[in-house]
């Protein structure tokens, strides 16, 4: 299985796209740092007890003054930027991903009820998803934010109801395709039930496309998070996310103290450069048009 | 004769589409033996295939089965439960459909496609499942068919996915089997080869099967009984070889002489002039009226019943052909 997959024409493209590869190893490296990283700082940022409040606002180790135990420095209150910035990727990554599943889940599950059964139940799942896409998903996001309050899952809420359209509108399209064709009344004829032909016929079949949008918008999602965390209405300050250490850095940008903003922005630009260069190579792979 | 397995009596199946009635099947009957096979033959747009899915119940709005009844063994299908008629499908009906490129999942091997029906309809384990499968494969000459279970539709040409398509379809041994058009998609060397095939599996377990088509030499090859449907309605039925040698029903006729034959080379093909109406708005009399060279005054007033016309054939015309006359 595992040769066959390396000798896979997919594997083949992949070599010759230094962005693929490129996208590749910074996402590998990420991971890395989110799986990784909390363990092997010396330091846990939200452990008041393991703070000195002596050794805030150092500037980087390589600059007058920096110590060589803050690789990155530290902000305000004594901490590592290093150690903060793994544990905010870590959350920032987490809201991403647990976002991405929460849209993709119920996003594909509604565009299969609709393109399955269409009529009334099609019309009212597409409308709510027009009426959805025609405002911006940023002023969505702030307005069920402001609502509901602060809050790690509210953040997934929030995310979650920004982004199911996408995987709707995308499933139902090919749903509409596959139910067309003749093995799903061939599913029909054998006596299947409708649950089980959605879900063991048609369902394997319109899941390509999801692959590049679910990729792409991880990638959304960890900035749309930050955003909130930086306008104060996305994660508690207890949990702070990379836009909350953003956020907390940007007070006291212009006194000088430049980094305790910007490598925690740099690691987010890593991310989600990372992942939109693997998201292009996949959608480039998998879109039958583009072949 | 035995009681007819299948009995359609008057079966009108509509489509309410925003442009109008469409009227697909309107009055339809015929019987079917058990054993027998019955070829269902008109034109595109003739209502052929939408006989076959009102069998198994498969008419999706915005088309309905307004009226009529659909016999199986006595019941009537065409008031049968959602749940009833999927115990049916399957198991005592089977189908099998014109396009074997698409009538396979993609993503599934073929082996989970063939058990699946079986989990469905039998009461098997998974070693009986298998062997059943890999035995109806080679019913229907696949060789190495126990390594074939795993492959994918994408690795099976036309020609062998037509016959695993069928293998599909008599595998829960059903007593009929409805092929919408099976060998339109396949070379004409296939063609054949899959014919024999399914009149062997029929035979073999004395099923009865409906081939809907648009192909007389296939009809002429293959079956015992012939119904033509003309916008919607029976205009001709009997045994294949008097409705084949001597047509009734002038529509008949017309299909039959255009077919090419390279015995008598015409400067001209042959062909039905004009086209199918618009079947929203069938005029009043009879459908085929516009395009018979037979058409008198009282075609376009009354529309003729399908009557008894020579031994076992019956006619809807006011003036069948008679043996030997020209059209």
């Amino acid at each position: 299985m595992a040769a066959t997959f390396l000798k896979s024409q997919f594997v083949f493209n992949w070599r010759r796209n230094p962005p693929a590869i490129l996208g590749t190893l910074i996402l590998v490296v990420c991971t890395g740092l989110v799986v990784f990283g909390p363990f092997l700082v010396r330091q846990n940022p939200y452990d008041l007890t393991q703070l000195n409040l002596m050794d805030s606002f150092l500037p980087p180790a390589w600059l007058d003054g920096g110590n060589p135990a803050y690789l990155l420095g530290t902000d305000g209150q004594g901490r590592d930027l290093v150690a903060a910035i793994v544990h905010g990727a870590r959350i920032s990554a987490l809201i991403g991903l647990s976002a991405m599943a929460l849209a993709c889940t119920i996003g594909t599950t509604l565009g299969l009820i609709a393109g399955f059964y269409g009529g009334r139940v099609d019309a009212l799942i597409m409308r709510v998803a027009d009426v959805q896409l025609s405002f911006p998903s940023m002023l969505i996001a702030l307005f069920l934010m402001s609502a509901f309050g602060t809050g790690i899952d509210k953040v997934l809420i929030a995310l979650t109801a920004v982004g199911w359209v996408v995987y709707a509108r995308t499933v139902r399209g090919s749903t509409l395709g596959e139910v067309q064709k003749e093995y799903v009344q061939a599913a029909r004829v054998a006596g299947l039930s409708n649950a089980r032909i959605i879900v063991k016929h048609v369902l394997p079949n319109v899941l390509t496309p999801l692959i590049v949008i679910a990729t792409v918008q991880v990638g959304t999602f960890i900035l749309i998070e930050a955003s909130l965390s930086f306008l104060g209405v996305g994660v508690p300050i207890t949990q702070p996310s990379l836009g909350l250490l953003i956020k907390n850095g940007f007070d006291v940008l212009f006194s000088g103290l430049w980094w305790t903003s910007v490598f925690p922005g740099l690691m987010i630009m890593a991310m989600v450069f990372g992942i939109n260069l693997l998201g292009d190579f996949l959608r480039d792979e998998l879109n039958p048009r583009l072949k | 004769m035995t009681a007819p397995l299948l009995s359609v009596r008057d079966l009108r199946t509509w489509f309410h589409t925003f442009a109008g009635t469409v009227k697909a099947v309107n009055g339809v009957s015929f019987d079917l033996a058990p054993g027998e096979v019955m070829g269902l033959v008109g034109e595109s747009g003739g209502g052929k295939s939408v006989v076959g899915f009102s069998i198994l119940g498969l008419i999706d709005p915005p088309g309905r089965i307004e009226g009529g009844q659909i016999l199986f063994n006595g019941e009537d299908l065409a008031s049968a439960s959602e749940d009833r008629l999927r115990r049916i499908r399957g198991r005592e009906i089977g189908m099998v459909f014109q396009d074997p490129m698409t009538s396979l999942n993609p993503v599934q091997t073929v082996g989970a496609q063939m058990d699946e029906v079986l989990r469905l309809h039998t009461d098997l384990d998974a070693a009986a499942r298998k062997a059943r499968c890999i035995e109806m494969l080679e019913s229907v000459g696949i060789s190495q068919a126990a390594d074939r279970l795993r492959a994918y539709p994408h690795q099976f040409s036309g020609g062998m996915r037509q016959r695993v398509v069928i293998a599909i379809a008599m595998l829960a041994r059903p007593r009929l089997l409805i092929a919408d058009e099976p060998t339109t998609a396949l070379d004409v060397t296939i063609q054949a080869q899959i014919l024999r095939l399914m009149r062997r599996r029929i035979a073999e377990d004395g099923a009865s099967m409906i081939l809907v088509t648009h192909d007389l030499a296939v009809v002429a090859e293959m079956v015992d009984r012939v119904t033509v449907l003309y916008c919607g309605k029976v205009v001709e039925s009997g045994p294949v070889r008097q409705v084949i040698d001597t047509p009734a029903h002038p529509y008949t006729r017309g299909l039959i002489d255009s077919i090419p034959n390279p015995a008598h080379r015409l400067p001209r093909l042959k062909q039905i002039p004009g086209t199918v109406p618009d079947v929203r708005a069938l005029p009043a009399g009879c459908a085929f009226r516009a395009r018979c060279p037979r058409a008198q005054a009282i075609c376009a007033t009354d529309a003729p019943a399908l009557r008894p016309h020579r031994g076992e054939q019956s006619a809807a015309c006011h003036f069948p052909v008679a043996p030997g006359e020209p059209a």
